[in-house]
């Protein structure tokens, strides 16, 4: 390895600090801005969010109940053709996602084959033996995926984790382009950049598509949240709002005459298809989780009888689960026959007594995560650590291997932020946004780009002080 | 529209124009402190029951005192309905019904919110209360101006605009209710200088010093009060108005879904038992029971418009 490689990426100046193409005509504008101005306009961009009032809520912090997500007005630049293969493999990977979902609840081919142990399903807690036979409608499981991708070179792409439960961000992707269009028009006008902003509609015609076959004329669509205390509240408003349906919470719900349906200031009206944005387990109390006030009593016994869509699909949180994730080149090459086009970062299973012990002896140069975990929370990054944190790690690890798996901490690209001192380089990772119906499969060109604030950090969970940026595409 | 959005709506209206009435009930007491007409301390126990908080106060504090009372009525978490109390259940309904308000009405609410929230971040000191309570008044007209000019004339806008008016007649036969002793008709004409001073401060809780005046001419009078906040139609604060107006927006409301429904026929019973005798009648018929029927009267349509348009169940 020469010095070269052993450089950080960085994903507008390469590893030899000569600006890559795609950056070119920002570039040109950026150096002929007044920092003074641009200083004035990143205040103004968080005045945006406040009024908007694009919030999350961080558990475990009653003080500061709404925080923003800082936002970075340097955009993250991807040229048509990287895109062109990025998008490639996400269709394929998402493709396989469902096939291994169909299979897993039918005749579970893949296990009858000798590619993935039958425990790996049997025995994982996010398999849902009520989904055991059931097709939903149109044989799509996973409505809305988030890929989560890091980049560690000019053509190496790695996935780090599938979301196929709830992914959410896509209203920050939303948010970050309109608030960079009302700020810095004339960036547009310069760079020809794919538009996101279609992405509600495609989501409601994506979901309208995979309508129950009982429905009659227009499918009714409802955004189904935990509410206004959720973390992510703020985006399932947004998108009941821009997609034009209504935003129902569990108490607005109840089975009427085998459909599901909604209490409207004139009665009850039924929903063909919920986008629920709540876990599996408060989905239906009856069925599930008993103490559940945020689900609908009864709706698994409409779905099976074919009355209702739930998006996405109960069950489908097992595609997502982190020590399924070690098998997906294995699920894409078995559905698709085909080799995966995005990589997989090499991955230990700590219920594996050999890889536990190679995780062990390896600790400080790993991440260790939660098979089930998500949010940052939980985690070990290795090298970051001091020693007595990786001792104590190590105790919980050999305790409990099967709720662990390692990864070699990557070489994650950077791209600039803007700072008091000017540009300066941080960690990055890509969520693209992916929606499924029996039409085919859309992918929203860019996808939410997050970004470590602290230099030399590698967390960007937001949940962690991580920020988001624009993300561009740029037209061929 | 959900039923939930329906009562999102009529509370997130009812909490705001309650952070303005309060406001206006403070700046009311400060005035007739300052005048020093009377025990001072006295007067904030009958401030604090005009807001009807004079209860929670006791039972938190014990005696009556300005600071304490102002910062009972505009700060205090225990207070349900102190301003920022309210500012933050509008804020809560806002957002719980957010899909069905304007970007202008959300963000007029959520400013309103976090401007507030600073303002009244500590315990606000005499001479900067006149600037604090203008501000929440003007807050509160934003909303109110961006719904205006904002919003559709449809059943959002419907369910709005009668959480509104059911607070502002509970609230206007409030201080009407507090102070109706000194509106009674007297042997004398002229009332003495305490009449008037308590007069002006009656009209200064409602902001209507200057219609009054423009109508009734410099001399104030009780039964000239009684009748312009009772039955004056174009006074936007009177009983009389705010009937009109909820029974319009309620009409509207079967205009739209096609439906009478129970809460339609009290809203005309309302205007008929109580809006259709003179003012002499009202106080020959006795002024405080009046208003403590007209008080019953209004808080059960409201119970009854939430029941028929499922607010909850």
């Amino acid at each position: 390895m020469d010095q070269s490689q052993s450089k950080t990426f960085d994903e507008m100046w390469g590893r030899d600090d000569s600006l890559r193409d795609a950056y070119q005509t920002f570039q040109t504008w950026f150096s002929d801005e007044d920092p003074a101005r641009l200083r004035r306009k990143q205040r103004e961009a968080e005045q945006i969010f406040r009024l908007t009032g694009i919030t999350f809520n961080v558990y475990g912090e009653t003080d500061a109940a709404e925080r923003l997500i800082p936002f970075d007005i340097i955009p993250r630049i991807i040229a048509a053709r990287e895109w062109a293969r990025l998008a490639k493999g996400i269709e394929q990977r998402v493709r396989a996602i469902n096939a291994f979902l169909h299979d897993i609840y039918h005749r579970q081919e893949i296990v009858r084959a000798g590619r993935m142990p039958a425990e790996m399903i049997a025995k994982n807690a996010a398999f849902l033996p009520a989904m055991i036979g059931m097709t939903p409608p149109g044989a799509v499981y996973t409505h809305i995926v988030g890929i989560d991708l890091v980049r560690t070179g000019p053509d190496e792409f790695y996935v780090l984790e599938d979301n196929a439960r709830t992914p959410s961000g896509v209203s920050y992707m939303l948010e970050n382009r309109e608030t960079m269009l009302h700020m810095f028009p004339e960036l547009f006008s310069q760079n020809r950049v794919r538009p996101v902003s279609n992405y509600p509609r495609m989501l409601r015609r994506s979901l309208a598509a995979c309508a129950p076959a009982m429905t009659t004329g227009t499918p009714v669509v409802a955004v189904l949240t935990p509410g206004i205390y959720n973390s992510a509240y703020y985006e399932h408003s947004f998108l009941a709002d821009k997609m034009g349906v209504e935003l129902v919470e569990g108490h607005d719900l109840r089975v009427v005459d085998g459909r599901v349906a909604m209490r409207t200031t004139q009665g009850y009206k039924a929903i063909d298809v919920l986008y629920r944005r709540i876990d599996d387990d408060y989905l239906d109390p009856l069925n599930f989780n008993p103490d559940s006030g945020l689900g609908v009593p009864g709706i698994m016994d409409v779905y099976r009888a074919g009355g209702i869509t739930i998006a996405n699909a109960p069950g489908t949180g097992i595609a997502d689960d982190k020590a399924i994730y070690s098998y997906m080149p294995d699920i894409v090459e078995f559905y698709t026959g085909e080799t995966a086009i995005l990589k997989n970062v090499p991955t230990w299973r700590c219920s594996d007594a050999d890889s536990l012990a190679h995780v062990c002896d390896n600790l400080a140069d790993l991440v260790v995560k939660e098979v089930h975990g998500s949010g940052g929370y939980g985690m070990l990054i290795g090298p970051t650590s001091s020693k007595r944190e990786l001792a104590e790690f190590k105790a919980k690890l050999q305790k409990n291997p099967h709720n662990y798996i390692a990864q070699p901490t990557l070489a994650l690209s950077t791209v600039p932020i803007f700072t008091k001192a000017g540009l300066a380089p941080r960690h990055v990772d890509l969520r693209p946004f992916v929606l499924c119906s029996p039409a085919g499969i859309e992918i929203t060109p860019g996808g939410l780009t997050r970004v470590a604030l602290k230099k030399g950090s590698l967390v960007v969970n937001s949940s962690q002080g991580g920020g988001t940026k624009d993300t561009w595409v740029l037209e061929e | 529209m959900l039923g939930k959005t329906a009562g999102g709506l009529y509370w997130m209206s009812r909490y705001l124009e309650r952070s303005e009435n309060t406001a206006r009930m403070v700046e009311a007491g400060l005035r007739i402190a300052l005048t020093r007409a009377g025990s001072a301390d006295d007067e904030w126990g009958s401030v604090l029951k005009t807001a009807s908080v004079l209860q929670g106060y006791k039972a938190k504090f014990g005696a009556v005192t300005k600071d304490q009372a102002i910062d009972w009525m505009l700060r205090d978490a225990d207070n349900g309905s102190s301003v920022m109390s309210v500012v933050e259940a509008a804020r809560n309904n806002a957002k719980l019904v957010r899909t069905a308000l304007t970007r202008e009405v959300w963000e007029g609410v959520n400013e309103c919110w976090m401007t507030l929230r600073t303002a009244l971040k500590r315990p606000v000191i005499e001479r900067d209360l006149p600037e604090a309570l203008a501000l929440i008044r003007q807050r509160s007209a934003f909303v109110r101006g961006a719904t205006a000019g904002t919003m559709l004339r449809n059943d959002i806008y419907n369910f709005s605009r009668i959480g509104t008016f059911v607070e502002r007649a509970d609230n206007t036969a409030r201080i009407l209710d507090v102070k109706y002793y000194v509106l009674l008709p007297s042997a004398m004409a002229v009332g003495t200088a305490v009449d008037n001073v308590q007069w002006e401060s009656i009209l200064r809780s409602v902001s209507a010093e200057g219609g009054f005046h423009m109508t009734y001419g410099q001399e104030t009078r009780a039964r000239e009060i009684a009748q312009f906040l009772i039955l004056d139609k174009r006074m936007p604060r009177s009983l009389s108005f705010c009937c009109d107006k909820i029974r319009d927006n309620l009409g509207y409301l079967v205009a739209d879904y096609g439906d009478r429904l129970p809460c339609h026929d009290m809203a005309d019973a309302l205007g008929l038992k109580f809006m259709s005798h003179s003012i002499d009648e009202i106080f020959e018929h006795g002024l405080h029971e009046y208003i403590q029927t007209f008080l019953q009267a209004v808080d059960s349509l409201g119970q009854q418009t939430e029941i028929d348009y499922r607010f909850s169940v």
